[in-house]
C-alpha cells in the first residue's frame, strides 16, 4: 500500500507539472487547463504548472473582493470554495496524503537518513493562523486605495511558491534576477527552514502551517470515506501512533481518528496487527454506513 | 454523523460550484493563474 501511495504521489506531481514546452519566452502556462485548481498546493507560477492553485485563488478572491464588488461584479470564490468543497466532502484530506506535490517533497525529505526529531504539536495551531489570517482576513482587510488586498500567504509563507516558482523563474528570466530584493530571500529562508525540518520530521509543513491541508481536514468526520478505531480489537501495540506521518495519537484518545490533521495516507490501517483501524464509506444509497471491517480484515489477511 | 452527509455536502458544494461557473468565477482563477505571480516569488 506505502509503494502504491508513493507511485500515486510521483504520478499526481507529474500531473500537476506536466507542462514539458517551457520557453524563455513563454514561462508560464496560459492555456485553458488554468481555469482547474489542482487539489494541492501546486504554486500556479510554476513554470510546468498547467493548473491553477486553489489557495493562490481563494486568496486572490479575497484580495479582489471589495474592488470586485465596488466594480458591481459578483466574484464570492463560489468555484473555488464549490470545487475544494467537492473534493474534500467525498474524501476530506486525503488529496494531502496522495496527491500534493509539496507533501510528496517532505516524504522524500523525511527518508534522508538523519537524527530525527518529533513534532511539538501545539505547532499546529499554526494551520488556524495561516488560514484564517493570511489567507481570509488580512487579504479583505488590508487594500489599497483602489480596493485590492495583498495574497498574504503566497507573499510572505509558501515555500511552495518559492521552490516551484521563484527559483525556476529566476533561472529561466534574468529580468527577473534584478528586482530580487529581501523579500525573496526572506522566502528562500522560509524554504530552507522547512527543507531542513522535513528532514528530520514528518510533514512539519502539513502540520504547522498548511492552511489547505486544514481546509481540507476539517470534513475529516464528515466525508464519505472515513477511517474508523475499534478500541475493541486494538493490541495496545501503538504501530498506528509511531507511523503516522501528521502524529495523530487515536490510540491514547488524545485525538480523534478523523482529526484534522489525519491526511488519510491509510499507514495505520495497512499496519495495524489487530485490525482495529478500519476504512469506512458512506452509503450513499440506503442511508446507511456501509462497514467493511471484515472485508478490510480478509483483505489484510491475503496481504499477509 | 448520520451517513447521509457527505451526500448533502457533495450535493451542496457542487451547486457552489456550478453558481460560481454561471457567474463567471473560473475566468477570474484562469486570469490570475496566467500572470506571474510575482509577489508569489518573493518580488514586490
Amino acid at each position: 500500500m506505502e509503494r502504491f501511495r508513493h507511485i500515486v504521489q510521483i504520478v499526481s506531481a507529474l500531473l500537476a507539472n506536466c507542462r514539458l514546452w517551457i520557453t524563455p519566452s513563454s514561462p508560464i502556462y496560459k492555456g485553458p487547463l488554468k481555469h482547474i485548481c489542482f487539489p494541492g498546493l501546486n504554486c500556479y507560477s510554476c513554470p510546468a504548472a498547467p493548473w491553477a492553485c486553489p489557495l493562490g485563488a481563494l486568496q486572490n478572491v479575497f484580495a479582489s473582493l471589495k474592488a470586485s464588488l465596488a466594480a458591481g461584479k459578483m466574484n464570492l470564490g463560489l468555484y473555488v470554495i464549490g470545487s475544494l468543497g467537492m473534493v474534500a466532502s467525498l474524501v476530506g484530506r486525503m488529496p494531502c496524503g496522495w496527491f500534493c506535490p509539496f507533501g510528496l517533497i517532505q516524504d522524500l525529505l523525511f527518508k534522508i537518513r538523519l537524527p530525527k526529531i518529533e513534532f511539538w504539536r501545539p505547532l499546529s495551531i499554526g494551520r488556524y493562523i495561516s488560514l484564517f489570517l493570511l489567507v481570509f482576513v488580512l487579504p479583505l482587510w488590508f487594500v489599497d486605495s483602489f480596493g485590492f488586498g495583498q495574497t498574504w500567504f503566497c507573499k510572505y509563507l509558501c515555500p511552495a511558491g518559492t521552490l516551484e516558482a521563484g527559483i525556476p523563474l529566476l533561472i529561466m528570466s534574468p529580468e527577473l534576477r534584478t528586482a530580487v530584493g529581501a523579500l525573496f530571500f526572506g522566502k528562500l529562508g522560509i524554504l530552507s527552514l522547512f527543507v531542513i525540518w522535513s528532514m528530520v520530521t514528518t510533514r512539519p509543513f502539513c502540520r504547522a502551517v498548511c492552511p489547505l491541508g486544514l481546509l481540507f481536514g476539517m470534513f475529516n468526520k464528515v466525508s464519505w470515506l472515513r477511517l474508523r478505531f475499534n478500541q475493541g480489537t486494538c493490541v495496545d501495540c501503538h504501530a498506528c501512533e509511531l507511523v503516522c506521518p501528521t502524529g495523530v495519537l487515536f490510540a491514547t484518545g488524545k485525538d480523534d481518528i478523523n482529526s484534522t490533521k489525519c491526511i488519510r495516507c491509510l499507514r495505520c490501517y495497512v499496519l495495524c496487527p489487530g485490525g482495529a483501524v478500519t476504512i469506512e464509506f458512506s452509503s450513499i444509497m440506503k442511508g446507511e454506513n456501509l462497514d467493511i471491517e471484515g472485508c478490510n480484515r480478509n483483505q489484510k489477511q491475503g496481504e499477509t | 454523523m448520520k451517513s447521509r452527509t457527505p451526500l448533502l455536502f457533495f450535493i451542496f458544494f457542487c451547486l457552489v460550484t456550478v453558481a460560481g461557473i454561471v457567474l463567471g468565477e473560473p475566468n477570474d482563477v484562469f486570469q490570475k493563474a496566467v500572470t506571474i505571480c510575482l509577489s508569489c516569488i518573493g518580488i514586490d
